[in-house]
């Protein structure tokens, strides 16, 4: 048995509790179930069958690696006798003292205000122009280049002129992220439309749609699962980027609170609470966005993945 | 007992090489393809495939004909012309008596599989071709072709939630809907298993006595297109023309064991050179 058939028979076997066989329906095969489920177990379907102490140890596993992490952590600041860099213990305190200063929230409302208008503005411009791009293919031809230069040009890289063009305001971290996003937005619309369905296509045209009504109704939706994926993408992006524009560019924010912690008196724990910070919300960030490939309009795209 | 069956008395309609039986009168024409030749270029000079060469026949208002061929013969190439979908390399389609000039939404076509939209459900997809109707009217109509192809109760699943045979029903509910003239059908059932496959044949007869839609379905079942066709337009293999034209005169419904229905299938068999023995390599 190759290991595609033991995953395809393993999916089908899980597909047998989701859904009740019946009329039109296939009867999934369950004769060789048991045997993948046990080769497979260790791979990808852990826990399966689901039993009671499945969501127990769905909590346990991840909570007690941290523990152990956080328990080194401690461990090793306190064998290694450092004065400035903070046990998990000071980091708690430092996250509490930036809350008590009012600090914390202000900082993550900026940093998420920069990350918002420059990732809206790249999502207004990649889609639509990733759409046309890979569906005009002579305009295709003509871009295509100029995308693949810029595209692996850091956004680092363009702080300078962000600063030279904007100054010291929030338009130059927005500019910045509005860079970092647009490509992979319009990268993976461009792939999306080329990599179409043609029998999409096909069904459209011989229902007489207009240009207008073809893009909005049809390669749009066609491609969205695609473009939800680049959208994934490009907000981890951004929220790198963020953190980086705001130690250089700007007085506030999370990257600002761990530039400033450090030169303003080697405040460690405060750099190690900013660093926490960001990777909590970089994460709900990402979790926010995973909930948009739920959707019944673009789940079809995602299929044999499990969410 | 081997002499018996390779001695099947040929059909009267078996007459070898009738071409001049795919013509119709202009009034009855709904479709008329005149002398379609398709060439694909290869890759190379010199690598050119002929796939379609020199094919001319008519399909008549309301008449069903299937087009049987062996894969690959061009069958798939000759409906997406007829279609609109294709430019032929020469010779041109007519339907109506007008030079076909690209795809209608007065000729719906039926793809293999995948052809509903995923990204619509059930109703979304019966309802696209009538974006031009109000809301009640749209209403009447899904509701209607739903029920018409038996997903009643499905109205609100998405094609991933659904079968294989049930997605063919979605897309030919969405197909009649939009009320075509002519209904182009690429092996519609292709994808599906033997009963499904059955299911939907005699579903797709009710639909088409009631609707009396013109109906040209490509396949390479034989057994299929003598179950469903008025006439049967057999193909070469490639390039491919139209080497046999068989009428199936059978009342419906049709029983798949009757004489009539096993001349008429021993007749296609005969004409695509087939043997109706399995196990010995008379198979040329």
């Amino acid at each position: 048995m190759s290991a595609e058939k033991i995953l395809e028979s393993a999916r089908t076997s899980q597909e047998a509790f989701r859904q009740p066989a019946g009329k039109d329906r296939p009867v999934p095969q369950t004769r060789d179930a048991p045997r993948s489920r046990r080769l497979v177990a260790s791979r990808r379907l852990i826990d399966w069958p689901p039993g009671p102490d499945a969501l127990v140890w769905r909590i346990v596993r991840p909570v007690g690696m941290a523990a152990l992490f956080l328990t080194f952590w401690g461990l090793a600041v306190r064998w290694s006798h450092s004065d400035l860099f903070p046990t998990p213990r000071d980091v708690v305190r430092g996250i509490v003292e930036l809350v008590q200063k009012g600090l914390l929230l202000k900082y993550i409302v900026a940093s998420l205000f920069r990350v918002t208008w420059g990732f809206t503005l790249a999502v207004l411009v990649g889609i639509p122009l990733g759409l046309v791009l890979g569906w005009y293919a002579r305009a295709f031809q003509a871009f295509n280049p100029l995308i693949q230069i810029f595209r692996p040009i850091s956004p680092i890289a363009w702080i300078p002129v962000a600063i030279l063009w904007f100054g010291v305001s929030d338009a130059a971290p927005v500019f910045l992220i509005f860079l970092a996003s647009v490509f992979p937005i319009t990268v993976s619309a461009i792939a999306a439309v080329q990599n179409m369905q043609l029998v999409y296509l096909r069904a459209a045209q011989n229902f007489g749609l207009s240009t207008g009504e073809l893009f909005r109704q049809v390669i749009f939706r066609a491609c969205l699962p695609q473009i939800i994926t680049g959208i994934r993408i490009a907000l981890g992006i951004a929220w790198l980027v963020v953190v980086a524009a705001e130690m250089i560019a700007v007085n506030s924010g999370l990257g600002y609170l761990i530039i400033d912690a450090r030169n303003a008196g080697k405040r460690y724990d405060l750099v190690v609470a900013g660093m926490v910070m960001i990777g909590l919300i970089g994460l709900s960030l990402d979790l926010l966005v995973r909930q948009l490939e739920k959707f019944d309009e673009v789940r079809w795209g995602y299929a044999g993945k499990r969410r | 007992m081997k002499e018996e069956n390779t001695q099947r008395p040929m059909s009267s309609a078996a007459r070898p090489l009738d071409i001049e039986r795919s013509r119709l009168d202009v009034e009855r024409c709904a479709v008329s393809i005149r002398s379609v030749s398709m060439i694909f270029p290869g890759k190379g000079k010199g690598e050119e495939i002929d796939v379609l060469e020199d094919v001319t026949a008519d399909v008549a208002h309301g008449e069903f004909v299937c087009i049987v061929g062996p894969s690959g013969c061009g069958k798939s190439t000759l409906l997406n012309i007829v279609a609109g979908f294709l430019d032929a390399t020469s010779g041109e389609v007519l339907v109506e008596n007008e030079p076909v000039r690209g795809p209608d939404p007065r000729r719906i076509f039926v793809f293999q599989e995948n052809g509903v939209f995923p990204w619509l459900n059930a109703c979304e997809n019966v309802g696209f071709g009538l974006r031009r109707r109000n809301q009640m009217e749209r209403e009447r109509i899904i509701g209607r072709y739903i029920d018409m192809v038996g997903l009643g109760g499905f109205e609100n699943a998405y094609p991933h939630e659904l079968s294989g045979g049930m997605r063919q029903r979605v897309e030919i509910a969405r197909a009649l809907a939009a009320n075509p003239d002519i209904i182009y059908m690429d092996e519609p059932f292709g994808a599906l298993d033997f009963l499904t496959r059955l299911k939907m044949r005699a579903d797709l007869v009710r639909i088409w006595q009631s609707e009396r839609k013109t109906i040209l379905f490509v396949t390479h079942d034989i057994e299929e297109a003598v179950q469903l066709g008025d006439r049967v337009l057999v193909m070469s293999p490639r390039p491919a023309t139209i080497r046999e034209v068989v009428d199936i005169d059978l009342p419906r419904p049709r029983y798949l064991d009757s004489p009539g229905y096993l001349e008429k299938r021993d007749c296609i068999f005969q004409a695509m050179g087939l043997s109706l023995r399995v196990g010995d390599n008379a198979t040329p």
